[in-house]
């Protein structure tokens, strides 16, 4: 039984599905042409449909996913990521890339006191890199504590 | 001579020494990603043109640098190919073959200069093919009308679809995907919002650098915490550097013929670097009398394939200057730049605003001999930085990368959304989904979009207008062809597969 290639399938129409409801809500205003603002979107919609559907009729050999640790592993990652990109604003560069780079170091290399010398390390230097060298508008610290 | 008037004036802003810092910068850069396996050429322009953006370069001091590293990526690769027989990008998967068995005999000294000389010529041979063909190009394009620009942009999906990649419905759909991404934010000609949900953010669309580096880069750490750093081997030792002139003259005949099969396919819309060294190198063992040792540590099989990638990288800049259409992955990436910079690619290009092609072109010329006189002199420096382990470079990359779209745009939402296609990118690349149509399609999508639409109200919205000039159905034509032929042809073409890696060199 072959999934990987027939489930992104199934999700590629729904969605795609939901781009033609959505493309068919599109306002024209007084000024159009005689194409209009929704017949380009329809067409690629109905490529993704067409294309799904070779994809589930005739999918290639399943990939290896990961599973169990692997997959908790790939979703605290993620955690990460996602949680740095709401935590730069706030609370600066310096604090989130250190603890972001020391776990993503931790999940690549193991050894938890060496990702964290790794993590403290890169967030320093990359400061020292973009705001020191490269004068990069980045705040190091969360904001009224300088910098 | 027009040309050379006009590369005198490339020349004269190229070597002012600002100009000439940026483009050693550049290489130096180029060279490192390049020989870094995992960070290819796309990987490292996409990282650094928001960078280099935030840093106020003016246009052309970051198409300098910027092309500078491509460059420099594509001499890069070739040294984790020989050295530790894992491509450092996927243009340099050839030059593996023959590479790795030479430094198995100990000749990695050998095999590094003589793949940089070919480089160098590939490279060198390209930039020249580059000067004299895209003016030409540049003269046929002022004869397209939205028309065959909408057959131009198809012919690009197809034969991108169709030669690089190995499944046509998955390669359509990533194009299908980026098109409709495209589509988000306000409608040009109607002013009206699509997609956007009510969400501010996208009025003004996706941002292409958010996707190209959520594509490449973020998705890049997710693969790699999953094969656990297993392709980081590292601890390789070279001897001493001498240059072996007599193999420079043995190779010299395979060196010119992958330069001209590499120029070839790099100017096909479409088809990009790891087409042009795989040709070269098929080309050059079905030419041998000694088909045998290919595959054995022959010095020709390193020269031809390196020449091909470079020359390939250097002609995809002739589609993408003159007509606006890349050619592979990084020219599309080189596209993201150029319209980063506000410098629309195309005919105009070249009479407008001449002193932005004279003084790239210069430039690539430059930063050719710079990487010469780096990559074989001091090829040892790049060997030592080879050794820089995973767990610190991995997630500097992916530091990097938050650092310049958040530098660039200063939103959280765009940061989230590049995490977003991050993971996208791992799904499609799991599924063996191409992700540069994807990209393709993000950049096209909204001038695909507008040209169609032009065509139509030139025809007034009668839909065989598309096919009535005999450009346009030459087009048609060879888009379909592109699509379909690689089907029949794929039986013929098969890659040779990678030579078995010795494991007790990978253990650490």
């Amino acid at each position: 039984m072959i999934r990987g290639d027939r489930i992104f399938g199934v999700c590629m129409i729904v969605l795609a599905l939901g781009y033609i409801l959505s493309a068919s809500g599109i306002q024209t205003s007084f000024m159009s042409d005689p194409v209009g603002p929704r017949a380009f979107p329809y067409m690629v919609a109905g490529v993704v449909i067409l294309t799904s559907v070779v994809m589930i009729l005739r999918p290639d050999p399943d990939q290896e996913w990961p599973a169990g640790p692997m997959l908790g592993q790939l979703a605290i990652a993620l955690a990460v990521l996602a949680g740095y990109a709401k935590a730069i604003s706030p609370l600066g560069f310096l604090i989130p890339t250190a603890i972001a780079a020391g776990v993503l170091s931790w999940q690549i290399g193991g050894r938890p006191v060496r990702a964290a010398i790794a993590g403290i390390g890169l967030s320093v230097g990359l400061f020292v890199l973009f705001r020191v060298i490269l004068g990069l508008g980045l705040r190091g610290l969360p904001s009224g504590m300088g910098f | 001579m027009d040309i050379l008037s006009n590369l005198a004036m490339g020349l004269s802003i190229a070597l002012s020494p600002y100009t000439l810092v940026l483009a050693i910068v550049g290489c130096f850069v180029g060279t490192i990603i390049g020989a870094l396996p995992g960070l290819g050429p796309s990987n490292g322009v996409a990282l650094l043109i928001p960078i280099s953006f935030s840093l106020g370069l003016d246009a052309i001091s970051a198409l300098v640098l910027l092309t500078s590293v491509y460059y420099g990526a594509m001499y890069g690769g070739r040294i984790s190919s020989i050295l530790l027989n894992i491509p450092g990008d996927e243009p340099a998967m050839m030059t593996t073959l023959d590479g790795y068995p030479m430094a198995r005999q100990g000749m990695a000294g050998e095999a590094l200069v003589v793949s940089g000389v070919a480089s160098f010529v590939g490279a060198f041979l390209a930039t020249v093919g580059l000067m004299v063909f895209a003016p030409y190009l540049a003269r046929v394009a002022y004869q397209f009308g939205p028309a065959e620009y909408f057959a131009l942009y198809m012919l690009a999906f197809c034969t991108l679809g169709g030669i690089g990649s190995s499944n046509q419905a998955k390669a359509a759909l990533a194009a299908a995907i980026g098109l409709a991404i495209a589509m988000i934010g306000l409608d040009k000609t109607t002013g009206m919002p699509r997609f956007t949900f009510g969400e501010l953010h996208l009025m003004d669309g996706v941002d292409f650098l958010v996707a190209i580096v959520g594509l490449f880069a973020v998705a890049e750490i997710f693969h790699f915490i999953e094969s656990h750093g297993r392709d980081s081997a590292i601890g390789v030792k070279l001897g001493k550097i001498l240059v072996p002139w007599k193999m420079l003259r043995q190779t010299s005949g395979a060196m010119l013929r992958g330069s001209g099969i590499g120029f070839i396919a790099g100017v096909l819309p479409g088809a990009g670097a790891s087409l042009g060294s795989f040709l070269a190198y098929m080309g050059e063992k079905s030419a041998a009398s000694d088909k045998d040792s290919f595959g054995r540590g022959n010095p020709r099989g390193v020269a031809a394939p390196e020449a091909g990638n470079n020359a390939a990288a250097g002609g995809a800049l002739v589609p993408m200057l003159t007509l606006g259409v890349p050619g592979s992955g990084t020219t599309a990436v080189l596209l993201a730049l150029l319209l980063t910079l506000n410098i629309t690619p195309g005919p105009l290009l070249f009479t407008e605003r001449p002193e932005v092609v004279w003084s790239l072109i210069a430039s690539l010329l430059v930063a050719n001999v710079v990487l010469l006189l780096m990559n074989v002199p001091m090829v040892k420096v790049f060997v030592k930085i080879l050794s820089v382990p995973a767990w610190v470079l991995l997630p500097g990359v992916t530091m990097i990368a938050f650092v310049g779209i958040y530098s660039l745009t200063g939103s959280s939402f765009d940061m989230l959304m590049m995490v977003g296609f991050g993971v996208l990118g791992y799904v499609m690349r799991k599924l063996d989904i191409p992700t540069v149509p994807v990209i393709l399609g993000i950049l096209l999508g909204n001038s695909m979009e507008d040209n169609l639409r032009r065509a139509m109200v030139l025809s007034d919205g009668d839909w065989t207008y598309l096919f009535s000039s005999p450009i346009a159905l030459g087009l048609w034509i060879a888009a379909i062809m592109g699509f379909v032929a690689p089907i029949f042809l794929r039986r013929f073409l098969k890659k040779p597969p990678l030579p078995a890696t010795d494991p007790t060199l990978n253990e650490d």
